[in-house]
C-alpha cells in the first residue's frame, strides 16, 4: 500500500504485525513504543523525520488503551504523571527543533540513527547488570519474604540502584513534594521535571514516547516501584507524545495513514501485555526487557548501513 | 491444563480472530478512503492536518479500546460455559 503523504510503499500487514509486537510490549513494559516502531519503520523505508513524528502519533492511540488497564490495576500515579506532562512537554519541543535543524542540514538519518543506536546499546547493558545484581542480592530474601507475606509478590519490588534513588530523595531542592501512590515521602520537584525533560527531549528527537529512558530514570533515578512506573509512563505519555505529534504534524514529520494502520494491531497488543504484569516481580519485567534495545539497534543499524529509498 | 487458563486462552483466541476481521475491513473500507484528502490537507492546511491527525489516532484509540473491551466482556462468559 502506497502512503502518500510520507512518500512510502509499505505492506499494511507488516505495519500492523510490527503495531501489535509493540502494543503488547508496551502494555507489559511501558515502553516498546519508538526504540521497535522506529527502527521497523526505517527498516520499512519510511525517512527518519516520518519515523519520529509517525511513532509519536502512534503512540498516542496505543498509550490510551495500555494506560487504561493500568488504570485499573493501580499501576497509575497520576500526581506524579501530571507533574512530568510539564518537563515533558518542553523536552518534546526542544528535540523537535533540533529534527528541524537536521532536516536543513541533510544528516538526519545518520544522525539520529547513530544517536539512537548508542542510547539502545547502553540502556541495555545498564538494566543487564543491574537486574542481574539485584536477582542475586535479593533472590533468597524474597522467597522467604514471600511465603510470610500477605501482599502479592509481584508486587514487591527490588533494585540493586535503591542507594541513587535514595539520594535523590535527599536533595535538598524545594519545593518538595510526596507521591503517596509510588510510596515516596518527599522528593525533590526539580528532580522530577529534570527526569521528564530528558525523557521529553528524546521523545521529540527520536520518536515515540522515550520510554526506555524515562522508565529506567523513574526505576532508578526517583526510586518509583516498577508496576507504577510502567502504568505512570503510558499515563504521561498520552499528554506528551499528543503535543509532539502536533509539533512534528506542524512541521510535516506525520503520516497519520501509517499511525493508524499501526495503531490497529497495537491496540490488542497493548491489552495482553498491561494484563501479563499482574503475574511478574519488577526485576524480572526488567530482565526480559534487556533484549529488546538490541534488537532495535540491530535493525537500525541494518537500515543504516544497507540504505533504503526516500521520497 | 489449568482450566481458567484454558478459559483465557479461548477468549484471546475468539477475540483474535473476530479482531482481524473487522481490522481488515477497517482497512479496506475506511483508510483506503481518506488517503487522498489527508494528503490535501498535509500539503495545503497544515495546521488543520495536525489537529485532525491528533483527532484521528486518540478517536481510534478510544474506540478500539472500548470495542476490545466490550468483546472480551461479551466473550469470556460464553468460553467459561
Amino acid at each position: 500500500m502506497t502512503f502518500p503523504i510520507s512518500g512510502t510503499h509499505i505492506d499494511p500487514v507488516y505495519l500492523i504485525g510490527v503495531g501489535f509486537v509493540v502494543g503488547m510490549l508496551g502494555g507489559f513494559f511501558g515502553v516498546g513504543g519508538s526504540f521497535l516502531a522506529g527502527p521497523a519503520l526505517f527498516a520499512a523505508g519510511v525517512p527518519m523525520n516520518f519515523v519520529v513524528g509517525t511513532d509519536l502519533a502512534h503512540i498516542v492511540g496505543k498509550s490510551i488503551v495500555a494506560a487504561r488497564k493500568h488504570r485499573t490495576l493501580g499501576n497509575v500515579d497520576l500526581k506524579l504523571g501530571g507533574i512530568m506532562v510539564v518537563g515533558t512537554i518542553a523536552g518534546v519541543e526542544a528535540g523537535a527543533q533540533v529534527i528541524q535543524w537536521l532536516k536543513r542540514t541533510a544528516h538526519i538519518d545518520v544522525a539520529v540513527g547513530l544517536t539512537f543506536v548508542s542510547i539502545l546499546i547502553g540502556i541495555s547493558a545498564f538494566m543487564t547488570w543491574e537486574t542481574i545484581s539485584t536477582l542475586r542480592a535479593h533472590g533468597n530474601r524474597k522467597r522467604r519474604a514471600k511465603s510470610a507475606g500477605t501482599e502479592h509478590p509481584s508486587r514487591r519490588d527490588h533494585s540493586a540502584m535503591a542507594h541513587i534513588a535514595h539520594k535523590i530523595h535527599a536533595l535538598s531542592l524545594p519545593p518538595y513534594i510526596s507521591l503517596p501512590v509510588s510510596g515516596i515521602e518527599r522528593v525533590s520537584l526539580w528532580a522530577i521535571l529534570a527526569v521528564a525533560f530528558v525523557g521529553g527531549f528524546f521523545s521529540g528527537f527520536l520518536g515515540g514516547g522515550a520510554g526506555y529512558i524515562r522508565m529506567p530514570c523513574l526505576i532508578y533515578l526517583l526510586g518509583i516501584p516498577t508496576h507504577i512506573a510502567v502504568g505512570t509512563d503510558l499515563f504521561e505519555i498520552i499528554i506528551s507524545a499528543s503535543y509532539g505529534t502536533i509539533s512534528h504534524a506542524l512541521k510535516g514529520n506525520v503520516d497519520i495513514l501509517i499511525a493508524l494502520v499501526m495503531h490497529t494491531g497495537a491496540a490488542i497488543g497493548a491489552q495482553i501485555g498491561a494484563t501479563a504484569t499482574q503475574f511478574f516481580g519488577g526485576p524480572r519485567i526488567r530482565m526480559a526487557f534487556i533484549p529488546l534495545p538490541l534488537i532495535g539497534a540491530v535493525m537500525l543499524i541494518h537500515g543504516l548501513l544497507t540504505g533504503h529509498p526516500h521520497k | 491444563m489449568d482450566r481458567e487458563v484454558k478459559s483465557s486462552l479461548i477468549s484471546f483466541c475468539v477475540e483474535l480472530l473476530i479482531y482481524a476481521a473487522l481490522v481488515i475491513a477497517y482497512y479496506f473500507l475506511v483508510l483506503h478512503l481518506l488517503g487522498d484528502w489527508l494528503q490535501r490537507l498535509f500539503e495545503h492546511e497544515r495546521k488543520l492536518y495536525a489537529a485532525i491527525a491528533l483527532g484521528l489516532i486518540i478517536c481510534q484509540g478510544l474506540i478500539l479500546e472500548v470495542f476490545t473491551r466490550l468483546m472480551l466482556a461479551f466473550i469470556k462468559p460464553r468460553t467459561e460455559d
